[in-house]
């Protein structure tokens, strides 16, 4: 039979423990407002910029003068993949699933004979990546000591990017990153930020004049508009991460009320047949006077 | 014609202002810009400069570092890399930003060394424009 004082302590610290998953549960709901309000906030910035590059890179696309960014380098060789995960963990599948997807993306890749190299932003990814592809890693950003994501951050990862392709390390840049559905659905997305991808049929409403030219307001534009996309995803995937972390604390907290209640009448019966033993001791031994 | 125009503002972090403007003042690359309602369309760059809004008759500034604007009949909008309306555009502010231009003008391909040397000193004129001591680094 359990011992009484055994089961007691099981429940104060499953009690505590249920504290501290309310406690991060909670947390992670007022840190997930916030973020769905940094993303709502960025939203008019990378709509408009998105339709202004579409609208030029349509026109540009194809002339020989298109800039590097747009056309790519002509080759297709080496595939640069920028994988975000979050910082921490204690967020149910959120990390795995994105790092799942890009691995299967990199034995894809490989075993079309192409290089891969990958950049890792969070440190969650690049510890499970690191295991089965350590030798492809290129670079790390830390974002652990960013208390809110800046535009900043994202600059200075377009920046590096961008800096590399210039470099001819890589020829083409996708990044890695989930999108925020709602609470329980963030959905891990590919996404191909250089070249920029062209969309079709992108037409602008209005004949717009240009000033300077078309194709130096697109060299301008495109490396902004990398930044801004690596931006909306890292605004993604904050708002995606407490999401999961909002969700899986929230299953952990009923799973630990569960157990409770299970210890807790495991307990109360203990507790009764201690007592019913003490009492047929007590009457037996007044019955063998 | 009318007399007022949509004028939006967006930073890459929030919108900073939606109005009705009757007259903006833009720092284009190519000089500055003056739209008025029924402005022709066009898309220029921006360099890092003062925006002026006329709203009501008030004038709102903002100090800019970079971006493009979009201007159609209908109205302006300016997508702004960085953005602040020009009271918070404080020392220490426009420290950092003459300190990053400067370190992309030491840190630029030889190619690009102009357009950098460029938005480098266009930061240090906005300094100067607002009333604060830019702090050129020496070179």
């Amino acid at each position: 039979m359990p011992n009484l004082k055994d089961l007691k302590n099981r429940i104060t610290s499953v009690k505590n423990t249920r504290k501290i998953t309310k406690a991060m549960q909670m947390v992670a709901a007022a840190k997930l407002r916030r973020a769905q309000e940094a993303a709502e906030a960025a939203r008019p910035y990378a709509a408009r910029m998105e339709s202004v590059v579409n609208g030029l890179a349509a026109s540009v696309a194809g002339s020989s003068t298109a800039p590097r960014l747009l056309a790519g380098t002509g080759e297709d060789k080496v595939h640069l993949l920028v994988v975000m995960t979050g910082e921490r963990g204690l967020c149910g599948g959120f990390n795995s699933s994105i790092a799942k997807l890009a691995r299967t993306r990199i034995l894809e890749l490989q075993a079309q004979g192409k290089t891969v190299k990958i950049l890792t932003v969070g440190k969650k990814g690049r510890e499970q990546l690191r295991r089965d592809f350590g030798a492809l890693m290129i670079g790390h950003v830390d974002l652990s000591e960013v208390r809110r994501i800046g535009y900043g951050n994202a600059r200075s990862i377009a920046q590096d990017l961008l800096a590399r392709f210039d470099a001819g390390e890589f020829d083409v840049a996708t990044i890695f990153y989930a999108r925020f559905q709602s609470v329980i659905a963030q959905i891990p997305t590919a996404q191909q930020v250089i070249p920029a991808p062209v969309a079709e049929a992108a037409d602008l409403e209005t004949d717009y004049d240009y000033e300077p030219s078309e194709e130096a307001i697109l060299a301008d534009l495109l490396p902004r508009s990398v930044a801004t996309q690596i931006f909306a995803a890292l605004l993604e995937n904050n708002a995606s991460f407490n999401g999961a972390q909002m969700s899986a604390m929230d299953n952990a907290t009923r799973n630990a009320g569960e157990m409770i209640d299970k210890l807790t009448i495991e307990f109360n019966r203990t507790r009764q047949a201690v007592i019913t033993n003490e009492l047929i001791e007590i009457i037996s031994g007044a019955e063998a006077l | 014609m009318a007399d007022t125009m949509q004028f939006d503002l967006v930073s890459p972090e929030r919108k900073l202002l939606s109005a009705q403007a009757t007259e903006v003042q833009i720092p284009g690359t190519d000089g500055e810009l003056t739209v008025g309602p029924g402005h022709a369309a066009v898309i220029t760059t921006l360099r890092p400069g003062v925006l002026k809004v006329t709203s009501n008759g008030q004038v709102t500034e903002f100090a800019v570092t970079g971006g493009f604007a979009e201007i159609s009949p209908e109205g302006v909008s300016v997508l702004a890399e960085r953005s602040l309306p020009k009271g918070e555009v404080t020392q220490s502010v426009i420290d950092d930003w003459v300190a990053e231009a400067h370190k992309a003008h030491k840190e630029a391909h030889h190619t690009v060394v102009d357009d950098a040397a460029k938005l480098l000193s266009d930061m240090v004129a906005m300094g100067t424009h607002i009333g604060l001591d830019p702090n050129v680094p020496n070179f």
